[in-house]
C-alpha cells in the first residue's frame, strides 16, 4: 500500500500533500471518501489532539479530523515540504 | 369581551385568500447554515413532530410570502444520498417521496454552503438528478468573501443543469426576498436538467428502469444500483421482479467489479466536483484564515485541551455565580407573595391549598429559571458556534479509552442540560453497541433539574467560602458534575465489557470553522427549553405541588387542633403582649407539626422511613424523595411544601426551614454526611419519567429504561448509605 511511504498518517504539520491511492476494503474509509477525501483531492495536515491522535486536515479550506488508524489506508504525495 | 374577538378570527380566515400549501424540504450538509435559514424564513411558525414509526423528529415550518403558504421541512444534514446513519435515509425517503401520505414533495431547497462548495456539490448533482424543482440559497456567502472566495453563480447555475441560485445572508437577511419569492414559485418551476456526471451508472439505470415497467423512476434506480439491496431500501426491492433483480445483480457487476460502489460514486463525484470548482471558483480558498488562527491555536493539543476544561468551567461558575441576584429576587417575590395572600386570605384549607401549595410550590421551582436559561444559553451558543465538534475531537481519545466514541461528547455535554434531548443527540453516532452505551451514560450527567436540588443544598449546607477564584459552593458543584462525569464514564465502561462487548467504533468528524453563534437561532431555541421547563412547572409540577400539599393537609385532626385551642386559651390568661404573641406563634407551630405528622402524607413518610432511616432521612425526607420519582425537580416543591408548616415554619426560607430541620429528640436532621449521602443520592438516580419514555423509545426495548432505572437507584441508594454511614462514624 505505501508505495512511497507515505500516508496521511505520515504528513506533518503544516504539511500539504495529494492523494495518490485509497484502500477503500474498510466501510469506515468509504465513509471519508463520501466527505471528499479521494485520489486527487489537496490536504494539509493542520494539527491534532494530545498524543498525536485524531488528526485535524483542511480539505478545501474545511476541517475534517480522522484518526491514526484510518488516516493510513490513503496514500499521499507530499507537494511541500514540511517540518 | 371574548365574543368579538372570535369574531373577528373567524373573519380574517375567511378573507385570506391562500392556495392548497405545498410542501418543500430543506436539504443541505451539516453546517451548511441550514437551521439558520430554516429560522429566518418560517420564525416562529415552526411544529415538531415525528417520522412514523421512527424516532427521527419531523422540524416543519410555514413560510408566508405575498398570500401563498409554503410548508418547508427541515431535513437532518447529509452529505449523500448513499446512505449510512437513520437521519440520513430519512432525507433520502423523503426526497425520494416513500414517506407515504406524509410526503408529497412539490420541490427541494438545497441549501449550499459558499465557504465549503467542494462537500456542497458532491450532494447538489445527486440532487439535480432528481428530477424535482430545486432552488438552491448559496449561504455563507460574506464568510466566502472574507476568505478570499468568488463565486461565479452563472457558471455554478449552468452547471448545474440550469437550477436557480440565490445569494443570501441568513444572519443580516440579504437576498432574502428573492429567495422567499422563488421558493413560493418552487412547485410551477420545471425540474432543472439533468447534469449526468457520470454517464454510465444513468445507462444502467435506463436500463433497470424498463424491465421494471417504469415503477422505478429513473433516480431511483441510479440509487438502487449504487446502494444494491439493504435493510434500508427493502420494502422497494421486494416489489422487484426475479428478473429485475437478476439484472440488477449484472449491472452491479459490470459497474463496479471488486470495488465498494460508494467508494466509486465518491471518486467519480468529486472528479467532477474538483474540475467544476475551477470555473466557478475564482480563487483558490486560502488555507489559512483568522478563523483558522483561532483554531489552529484551540488546536494544539495542551491549549485546546486546557481550552476545553476553562471553557466548561466558566460555564459552571457563570450557572452558579451569575444566577444569584435573579434567584434571590425570585425567592423573596415568592415568600412575600405567600404571606400576602395567607394574609388575604386568613386561615384555612383554601388559603393553606394557595399559599403552602401552589404558591410555595410551584415558586420553589421557577427560582431555577435563571441557572436554567444561563446553563441552556452556553450548551446552544457552543453547539451553534461550532465548538461541541472540535470538543468532540479533542476528547477523542479519553473517549476511546472507555469504548466510546469523540462523538459520545456531544450527547453527553448535551445532557448537562436535559438527559431528554441528550439522548435523543445519539442518532449522531453510528454503531448501535456505542450507541446505548452512551444513551447508559448520559442520565449520570448533572441536568438542569438536579441543578435546582444541588444549589439548594449547597447554598444551606455549603459555606461560601472563597478558595482561590472560586467559592467553595462553585466547588462543590463543580465536583459533582465531576461525579457525575465519572460515574457515566464508569458505567460506559462496564457496558461495553459486558453486555454491549464488540469492535472499536468508528470516527469521521467535520471540523466547522468557529462562526459567531447566530442570535435568532439561539434564542429560538432557548425560547423552545424556556417554554418546556415553564410548561412542567405549570402542567406536572404544580399538579404533584397540589398533591402532595393536600396529602399533607388532610386529615385535620379535631383533637389537635382542639388541644392547640385550649393551650391558647390557657396563655392568654397568664400572658400579654409579645410574650403572648410568640407563645401563640409556638403553639400554632407545634399544632402544625403534628398535624403534619397524622397526615397521609405523613403517615406514608413514616411507613417508608425505615427504608432510609439508613441513609439519615426523616419521614419528610423520604416522602419528598418518593414524589420526585416522576420528575426529580419536583423534590423542591415537595420539600417546600412540606416544611411550610411545622415547627420550622417560622424561617423564611426554604433553606433556613431544612437547617431548622430536626429529628424528635432534637438533633438536626440535615447534618453534613446527610447532605453528602443526599447530593450522591441525586447525583445517581434516575428520577425522570421523561428520560425512562426516551429510552424506551431510542432502544425500542423496555429492557434498558427497566436496566437503567433499576442500576441507578441502586448506585444512589448504596452511596447515599455508605456516605452518611461513614461520614456519622
Amino acid at each position: 500500500m505505501e508505495i512511497n511511504g507515505y500516508t496521511l498518517a505520515t504528513l506533518k504539520q503544516g504539511q500539504k500533500g495529494v492523494i495518490r491511492s485509497v484502500d477503500a476494503s474498510d466501510p469506515q474509509v468509504q465513509r471519508l471518501m463520501v466527505l471528499g477525501l479521494v485520489e486527487g483531492a489537496e490536504i494539509v495536515h493542520a494539527g491534532s489532539a494530545i498524543g498525536g491522535d485524531p488528526i485535524e486536515f483542511r480539505l478545501f479550506g474545511n476541517g475534517i479530523s480522522l484518526r491514526q488508524e484510518h488516516a493510513r489506508f490513503f496514500e499521499v504525495t507530499p507537494i511541500v515540504a514540511g517540518g | 369581551m371574548a365574543k368579538p374577538s372570535e369574531i373577528r378570527v373567524s373573519a380574517h380566515q375567511i378573507t385570506v385568500r391562500h392556495r392548497v400549501e405545498s410542501s418543500i424540504a430543506v436539504v443541505g450538509n451539516p453546517n451548511s447554515g441550514k437551521s439558520t435559514l430554516f429560522n429566518r424564513l418560517t420564525g416562529l411558525r415552526q411544529r415538531i413532530g415525528n417520522y412514523p414509526g421512527v424516532t427521527v423528529e419531523r422540524h416543519t415550518g410555514t413560510l408566508k410570502f405575498d398570500g401563498t403558504q409554503t410548508e418547508l421541512v427541515d431535513l437532518p444534514g447529509t452529505h449523500s444520498l448513499s446512505a449510512h446513519s437513520l437521519e440520513e435515509q430519512i432525507v433520502v425517503d423523503v426526497i425520494l417521496g416513500r414517506m407515504g401520505r406524509l410526503n408529497t414533495l412539490d420541490g427541494i431547497l438545497a441549501v449550499l454552503d459558499a465557504t465549503n462548495l467542494y462537500q456542497g456539490l458532491f450532494l447538489l448533482q445527486q440532487l439535480v438528478d432528481l428530477e424535482v424543482p430545486l432552488v438552491v440559497a448559496l449561504t455563507m456567502t460574506d464568510a466566502a468573501t472574507q476568505t478570499g472566495i468568488e463565486i461565479d453563480t452563472e457558471v455554478l447555475s449552468e452547471l448545474l443543469g440550469g437550477v436557480t441560485i440565490c445569494s443570501v445572508v441568513a444572519t443580516t437577511g440579504a437576498g432574502m426576498d428573492k429567495l422567499r419569492l422563488a421558493i413560493s414559485e418552487l412547485p410551477d418551476t420545471s425540474p432543472p436538467r439533468r447534469i449526468s456526471v457520470w454517464p454510465a451508472l444513468t445507462a444502467a439505470a435506463e436500463k433497470l428502469k424498463s424491465v421494471t415497467q417504469d415503477m422505478l423512476r429513473l433516480p431511483e434506480c441510479e440509487r438502487l444500483l449504487v446502494d444494491g439491496i439493504t435493510e434500508r431500501n427493502q420494502s422497494i426491492a421486494s416489489e422487484l421482479s426475479g428478473d429485475a433483480v437478476a439484472l440488477l445483480k449484472t449491472l452491479r457487476r459490470e459497474l463496479f467489479a471488486s470495488r465498494p460502489p460508494v467508494a466509486v460514486e465518491a471518486q467519480v463525484r468529486y472528479d467532477w466536483v474538483r474540475e467544476s470548482l475551477k470555473t466557478v471558483q475564482h480563487s483558490t480558498p486560502p488555507f489559512y484564515t483568522w478563523r483558522t488562527h483561532v483554531t489552529d491555536f484551540l488546536n494544539q493539543p495542551v491549549a485546546g485541551t486546557v481550552g476545553l476544561f476553562v471553557v466548561m468551567a466558566v460555564v459552571f461558575q457563570a450557572v452558579f455565580a451569575w444566577a444569584t441576584p435573579l434567584m434571590e429576587f425570585i425567592d423573596a417575590a415568592t415568600a412575600t407573595l405567600g404571606a400576602r395572600v395567607a394574609a388575604l386570605l386568613g386561615d384555612g384549607a383554601f388559603s393553606s391549598l394557595i399559599a403552602d401549595g401552589v404558591i410555595a410550590g410551584v415558586g420553589s421551582v421557577i427560582i431555577f429559571l435563571p441557572q436554567i436559561l444561563i446553563l441552556f444559553l452556553f450548551i446552544i451558543m457552543l453547539e451553534d458556534s461550532g465548538y461541541l465538534a472540535r470538543a468532540a475531537y479533542l476528547m477523542d481519545r479519553t473517549m476511546r479509552s472507555v469504548g466510546l466514541s469523540g462523538q459520545s461528547i456531544i450527547p453527553m455535554i448535551s445532557s448537562f442540560a436535559c438527559a431528554v434531548p441528550g439522548i435523543m443527540a445519539t442518532r449522531v453516532i453510528p454503531s448501535r453497541r456505542d450507541r446505548i452505551a452512551t444513551i447508559m451514560a448520559a442520565p449520570f450527567m448533572t441536568c438542569s433539574a438536579r441543578l435546582p436540588v444541588y444549589a439548594l443544598l449547597i447554598a444551606a449546607f455549603v459555606p461560601a467560602e472563597r478558595i482561590g477564584f472560586m467559592n467553595l459552593q462553585g466547588l462543590v458543584l463543580l465536583g459533582l458534575y465531576m461525579f457525575g462525569i465519572v460515574m457515566g464514564i464508569l458505567t460506559a465502561l462496564l457496558m461495553r465489557k459486558t453486555a454491549l462487548r464488540g469492535p472499536k467504533p468508528p470516527f469521521a468528524l467535520m471540523l466547522p470553522e468557529f462562526r459567531r453563534p447566530n442570535i435568532q437561532t439561539v434564542a429560538i431555541q432557548l425560547l423552545g427549553r424556556v417554554k418546556i421547563f415553564l410548561y412542567r412547572a405549570g402542567t406536572v409540577i404544580f399538579t404533584v405541588a397540589v398533591m402532595v400539599w393536600a396529602l399533607a393537609y388532610f386529615p385535620r385532626s379535631e383533637i389537635i387542633r382542639s388541644g392547640a385551642e385550649q393551650q391558647h386559651e390557657i396563655i392568654a390568661a397568664t400572658l400579654t403582649g409579645e410574650a403572648l404573641a410568640s407563645e401563640d406563634q409556638r403553639i400554632d407551630n407545634i399544632a402544625a407539626a403534628a398535624q403534619l405528622e397524622q397526615s397521609w402524607l405523613g403517615r406514608a413518610g413514616k411507613s417508608i422511613e425505615p427504608l432510609f432511616k439508613p441513609l439519615g432521612w426523616d419521614w419528610r425526607v423520604s416522602a419528598a424523595v418518593i414524589a420526585g420519582f416522576p420528575a426529580r425537580e419536583v423534590v423542591i416543591a415537595v420539600l417546600g411544601t412540606v416544611y411550610a408548616v411545622g415547627d420550622q415554619a417560622d424561617e423564611r426560607t426554604l433553606s433556613g426551614r431544612l437547617k431548622a430541620s430536626k429529628w424528635p429528640d432534637g438533633r438536626p436532621v440535615f447534618t453534613l454526611p446527610m447532605v453528602i449521602g443526599l447530593l450522591i443520592f441525586y447525583a445517581c438516580c434516575l428520577q425522570c419519567a421523561a428520560t425512562l419514555a426516551v429510552i424506551r423509545r431510542e432502544t425500542n426495548s423496555w429492557r434498558w429504561p427497566v436496566f437503567a432505572w433499576v442500576y441507578m437507584t441502586a448506585i444512589g441508594y448504596v452511596g447515599a448509605l455508605l456516605a452518611f454511614q461513614l461520614g456519622s462514624a
